[in-house]
Formats: structure tokens, C-alpha cells, sequence
């Protein structure tokens, strides 16, 4: 869950980390997570689907369609990124103006803006 | 004596009214004006209210039916809420210009025919281009130039179908054109312009990029407007004006995976976001394309529904953004930790898009995926299918996972100002109310409805669907490492293509042109003269500027007559 180190204090405050970010939460995560997806799947024993085409009839047909489908998305992304991707200053015009980002001054920011 | 004020007469006076009066006059008239508008909606009659005639064609500037009523309804909800993030912490420009622009897209909503139409959809693009512009930054000045000439094109689409098809059909009444369209002939043409430049204004490709080149931009409330509106205008337009038009089902099957694919790809935590506009804009076209009953149905409660769990993300990242200043994912995370209902109202928004059981997602999408299962549309009903596991994935997950998860950026702003907060906290309850009690929803739509979302297959098919996504999502995590990159979109052919040809022809043609004799120098020169004289711009022949200002004339003049109708 995350990726700085296994420290037990918070490196921002000092004081003990959230308990998502405490190394031992993560096995935990990740057992309820497994847990929660056994679960789902073991309600459509108990439960009539009723499917509307022969191809989702299969036991289980959502979690594997869900998974498989979201696997070919990412897979098919990461391949087409192979093509699209740019650095992010590619648009940014020659007089070094950032095109995205809040420029320095932009009227955003707490304490800025009047009713 | 009724009232028979169009909805969008207090939100537009309002624009103008706003700059005159004292900042504390002027925060009452901020939530005062959205409620009038709302009471409009609600207390107008059903029927063409107003009529008129204008250059010899019956006019219908104000009618009410359920379907407009749907859309009115949410527009100003949003417009009300819209200025609760906002008012406090957005420039005047930028809410004169929300107002200007939510205003005439209820015009637009409430306009019986397509003159009344056109002139609130060039409105709200100038609104909308206010509201970019009013960011401040030269990123947001050059995003919202580009936004503008994008819908100035699309607007003159717009008219060409729209003069084309009063002169073949006589009348300008806004009403279905699915037959002129899928039926050949002589009025094929017109509708076919008119849908595309309905299309323009829904992110439907190819001229698809303005929408994730220019909301991004926006200042953080500036967002959050521009999520509701445009697109919106552009699936009501579509719904009363080509229901069941078949191309619709691949249109919007290809904006429902253009958008994931992109979202998935990108780094910036609103332009994630604006890409996953694109894909639920998506859905609803899909849904407009099947064209049944429940399939219209189900495109009008998603279009609802979406604005308010898209604004919500939208306030959530606005807030994030507020308070950081940092907008790409490669800087922030572990948010969770210091704005606690920045996160949770974010993740209200996050499990609404992906339609998880008991959020407003759950009781507008799965119309649409099961109309589609009723007219045994296989092939759709399994894209749609894979589409709602791909929004969990892109959106979902995604948008909270990088900006309050994922590894700790050691950033710990508290939550945004209190008037976020309770922006925020407002939709998050909407989100959830309308997906525990959707019957007000079911019952404000155009059709009898006649659905049950909370079924046990239904709830168990999608938990499945979802919670492996979101195992995927896990399992796949290395490669969604995000990186310091942009994506090349469409916006490529108008940003780069040109200034490449140019770069690839100039140096020879220069060259050539050094070669060339002094003689043949100044022949071309004088032959250039010539042709500038009776073809310049400013010149006989090539002269412009007359029908330009000639059309300009006939729509100040159709304003001022849209007044006199109103007030007559």
C-alpha cells in the first residue's frame, strides 16, 4: 500500500503513522479484500441470476468477465501508450509558460478570492 | 395571472446583475437566482407556452415537457450547488460567467425550436469560455481559445443544418429527426449536420479532445461548472431530437473506451476526470442510440445522476487542487490522512460513477444495460458490461487510489474552506439518497417505469463485476505507475499538425523563392497584389465581413425578439 519504507512514524508529523500506511495493515487489507471477493462470489449459489445470454450463464461469469475485461483494458492502454505518450511539455509553447499547473499568481489558493 | 418566464431568464439577468451590486447583496442573489430558476422549471405548465414568429417561421421559445423538466431540474440543482463551492473563493468574472453559461443551458433545454436553440448554444459557449478564461493563467487563456474555436466551428455545423433543414422542411420546430436521418433523401443531409454538431458538444469523436484539453484548465470550482453543462445540453439535445438513431450505439460504445483507455493513461487528477466525462457521456448516447423506452429512460436518470456524482469528483479534486496547488497524481497522494471528507466525499463520487449497489450510479446505468438486454443486443450489453468493470478501474479506483492513497507525498493540507465542505457533503448525500430511495428519480422520467434495480442478480452480477476490477486494478498496479506525460489526442491535428506542414514546406518554398530572378520576384509579387485587391479579405469579391455581420444582425435582433416574447 505504500512504498516509503517501513518506518512507524509519520515523516510529516512525527507522530504514529495512519493505520494505513503501518506495514502490518497491509497482509490485513488484502485478507479482508480476498474475504470480500470470495463472498460475491459465493452469493450466487444462493441466488438466481437469471442471465440474459447463454455466454453469462458460466458460474462466476461476472467475476471472471470483470477481471479478464479490465486486464485487456489495461494491457491495450499500456500498449497504445507505446504510441501517444508525450512528456508533459510537449504542447508547452517556446516562451516557457506551462500550459498545465497553476501558474505562479493564479487566483487559486486558500486566503485569495473575496465574496 | 401565471408567470410564463423561461427558466433561464433568472440565471442570465443575474449574469449582468451580479457585477452591480455589493459583494454581501450579491451572495444572496447567488442562491436566490438558481432557486427561482428551479421554481420555474417546477411551476411551469407542460406545452409550447410561448410562440412567436420570426423571418416567416413559427417559433416556440419556451415549451415544458417532462423530458425538459428532467434536465431543468438538474441544471439548477447544480447551478445552486455549483455557487455553493464557488462563492467564496471564485473571481466575479468566473461566477457572472457560470451564470451566463448554466443559464443558457437552460435555454437551450426549454427552447421548442432550433432558431431559439442555436442562440442559447452559442451563448453557452461563450459562457463556458468565460469560465476557462476566468482561471487566469496563460494555460487557461490558451486552453479556452482553443475550446472557443472548436465550438464556434461546431456552432456553424450547427446552423448550416439547421438553415438547410427550414429551407427543405419549411418549420424549425424542435422536434425528432431519427426518420429524416436514417430515412435518405432530401432532409438526410440537414439532420445529419444537426447531429454532428450536437455530437461536437457531447465529446464525440473525432473533434472529441477540447473537452480534457480545456476543463482541466478551469479554476477548481471553474471545473465543476464546466463538468455539468456542455455535455449535458448535448444528451438532451441528442434524446429529444435522435432517439434511436443506430449510429448513436457505436458513437457512444467508441466514447465509453476512449475514455477509459485515456483516463488510464493519464497523470492529471482532473484530466482523469474529464476523459471519464467522456465515457459516461458515452453510455448516455449508447442508451439514446437503443432508443426503447427504458433505454431513454435510463440515458435521462444517468445524465442526473452524473452531473451530481461528476461534480462531486470534480469538488473533491477542486478541493485537493485548492488547497495543494498540485493537479498530477506524481505529486500527490496520502491525502486520506489530512482531509478526511475531501477523501470520503471523493470516494461517495468515486463508487456513484462506477454504479456500486446503493449509490445514484447503480439505479441510472443498469437501465441502460438492461434495455439493451431486452432488445437481445448481445454485443452491446457484453461492451457495456466490460465498460462499467473499465470505470471502476479508470475512475473508481483509480482517481482516489493516486490522490488520497497510494505512497505518502508527506503533503497534509486540511479540507478545503467550510462552503466546499458543505458543496461536498450536499451531493455525497444526493449520490447515496438517490441510490437507496430512486423512486422521486423513476418518477420524474420521461416513460413509465417499469424497473427494479435492486434485485438480488443485480446486485450480486455487479459487486462481481466490480470487486475483481478492483482486484485487476491491484494486480496490474505496477503498470499503472503514473509518469510525467501527456497523451497525444486528437487536439494534435489542430495544435502540432499545421506548424509541422509548415516546418516541412516553408524551408524549400523560401529557398525557391531566394532562387527566383529579381523579374520573377516582382511578377509574383504583382500578381499577388492583384489577386489580394479582388479577393482579399477586405476586398470585392472575397469580402467577408457582411454576411458575417449580417448574421450577427439578425441574431441581436432575434435576442431582442426573444425578449419581447418572453415579456410580451
Amino acid at each position: 500500500m505504500n512504498g516509503d519504507g517501513a518506518s512507524m512514524n509519520d515523516p510529516a508529523t512525527g507522530a504514529r503513522r495512519h493505520w494505513l500506511y503501518r506495514p502490518e495493515s497491509i497482509p490485513k487489507l488484502w485478507t479482508w479484500g480476498a474475504g470480500l471477493l470470495a463472498v460475491t462470489v459465493a452469493a450466487e449459489i444462493f441466488t438466481d441470476l437469471h442471465p440474459h445470454f447463454g455466454f453469462a450463464a458460466w458460474f462466476a461469469f461476472n467475476a471472471i468477465y470483470g477481471f479478464a475485461s479490465c486486464m485487456v483494458m489495461v494491457l491495450f492502454a499500456k500498449w497504445l501508450g507505446n504510441f501517444v505518450k508525450r512528456a508533459d511539455s510537449y504542447y508547452e509553447p517556446a516562451d516557457g509558460t506551462p500550459d498545465g499547473g497553476a501558474a505562479p499568481g493564479a487566483p487559486h489558493g486558500p486566503g485569495e478570492g473575496a465574496p | 395571472m401565471t408567470l410564463l418566464l423561461p427558466p433561464s431568464l433568472p440565471l442570465i439577468a443575474g449574469a449582468f446583475l451580479l457585477p452591480l451590486l455589493a459583494p454581501r447583496q450579491r451572495v444572496g442573489l447567488l442562491f436566490l437566482l438558481p432557486l427561482a430558476s428551479l421554481a420555474l422549471v417546477w411551476g411551469l405548465p407542460s406545452g409550447v407556452l410561448i410562440e412567436g414568429e420570426f423571418l416567416g417561421l413559427a417559433v416556440a421559445p419556451l415549451e415544458v415537457d417532462a423530458l425538459r423538466r428532467v434536465f431543468g431540474t438538474i441544471f439548477g440543482i447544480m447551478a445552486f450547488t455549483g455557487a455553493l463551492f464557488a462563492y467564496r473563493q471564485a473571481t466575479l468574472v468566473e461566477l457572472c460567467a457560470a451564470f451566463l453559461y448554466s443559464g443558457s443551458s437552460l435555454g437551450v433545454v426549454f427552447a421548442g425550436d432550433l432558431l431559439t436553440l442555436f442562440v442559447y448554444w452559442e451563448l453557452m459557449a461563450l459562457g463556458s469560455t468565460l469560465v476557462i478564461w476566468s482561471a487566469g493563467t496563460p494555460g487557461a487563456y490558451r486552453a479556452s481559445m482553443r475550446y472557443l474555436l472548436v465550438h464556434l466551428f461546431g456552432g456553424v455545423v450547427l446552423m448550416v443544418g439547421i438553415a438547410a433543414w427550414a429551407g427543405t422542411t419549411g418549420s424549425v420546430d424542435f422536434t425528432s429527426m431519427t426518420a429524416a436521418l436514417e430515412g435518405g433523401g432530401a432532409r438526410a443531409v440537414p439532420a445529419a449536420f444537426i447531429l454532428a454538431g450536437f455530437l461536437l458538444n457531447a465529446g464525440a469523436p473525432p473533434l472529441s479532445a477540447w473537452l480534457p484539453d480545456a476543463y482541466p484548465e478551469a479554476s477548481p470550482s471553474g471545473a465543476v461548472f464546466l463538468s455539468a453543462f456542455t455535455t449535458k445540453t448535448a444528451v438532451f439535445v441528442l434524446l429529444a431530437g435522435f432517439p434511436g438513431a443506430e449510429i448513436l450505439i457505436f458513437v457512444g460504445l467508441y466514447m465509453v473506451f476512449y475514455g477509459i483507455v485515456y483516463a488510464l493513461l493519464e497523470n492529471d487528477m482532473r484530466r482523469i476526470l474529464a476523459y471519464s466525462i467522456i465515457n459516461q457521456v458515452g453510455f448516455m448516447v449508447t442508451g439514446i442510440g437503443i432508443g426503447t423506452a427504458m433505454a431513454l429512460n435510463g440515458a435521462a436518470a444517468h445524465a442526473f445522476t452524473h452531473i451530481i456524482y461528476k461534480a462531486l469528483l470534480l469538488m473533491s479534486a477542486g478541493g485537493v487542487l485548492f488547497m495543494t496547488g498540485k493537479r498530477k497524481c506524481t505529486d500527490l497522494g496520502g491525502l486520506v490522512q489530512s482531509m478526511p471528507l475531501t477523501a470520503v466525499c471523493g470516494i461517495v463520487g468515486a463508487l456513484a460513477i462506477s454504479s456500486f449497489p446503493l449509490t445514484s450510479g447503480f439505479v441510472s446505468k443498469s437501465m441502460i444495460a438492461q434495455a439493451a438486454a431486452d432488445e437481445h443486443l448481445g454485443l452491446v450489453w457484453a461492451l457495456l458490461a466490460a465498460a462499467s468493470a473499465g470505470v471502476f478501474l479508470h475512475a473508481g479506483i483509480k482517481f482516489p487510489w493516486f490522490v488520497f492513497f497510494q505512497k505518502d507525498s508527506g503533503l497534509r493540507p486540511p479540507d478545503p474552506p467550510f462552503n466546499m465542505c458543505v458543496a461536498m457533503v450536499l451531493f455525497a448525500a444526493l449520490c447515496l439518497l438517490l441510490g437507496m430511495f430512486p423512486g422521486p428519480l423513476y418518477a420524474m422520467l420521461p416513460f413509465p417505469v417499469d424497473y427494479a434495480p435492486y434485485t438480488g442478480a443485480h446486485v450480486v452480477s455487479q459487486l462481481q463485476l466490480l470487486l475483481f476490477a478492483g482486484l485487476a486494478f491491484f494486480v496490474l498496479l505496477p503498470m499503472m505507475k503514473r509518469t510525467l506525460t501527456i497523451s497525444l489526442d486528437w487536439d494534435w491535428f489542430y495544435r502540432r499538425f499545421p506548424g509541422l506542414v509548415l516546418s516541412v514546406v516553408a524551408p524549400p518554398a523560401l529557398a525557391l523563392w531566394a532562387a527566383a530572378g529579381d523579374g520573377v520576384r516582382a511578377g509574383l509579387r504583382r500578381a499577388g497584389g492583384y489577386l489580394a485587391r479582388y479577393y482579399g479579405v477586405r476586398e470585392g469579391l472575397g469580402r467577408l465581413p457582411e454576411s458575417g455581420g449580417m448574421a450577427t444582425a439578425v441574431l441581436a435582433v432575434f435576442g431582442v425578439m426573444l425578449l419581447y416574447f418572453y415579456l410580451r
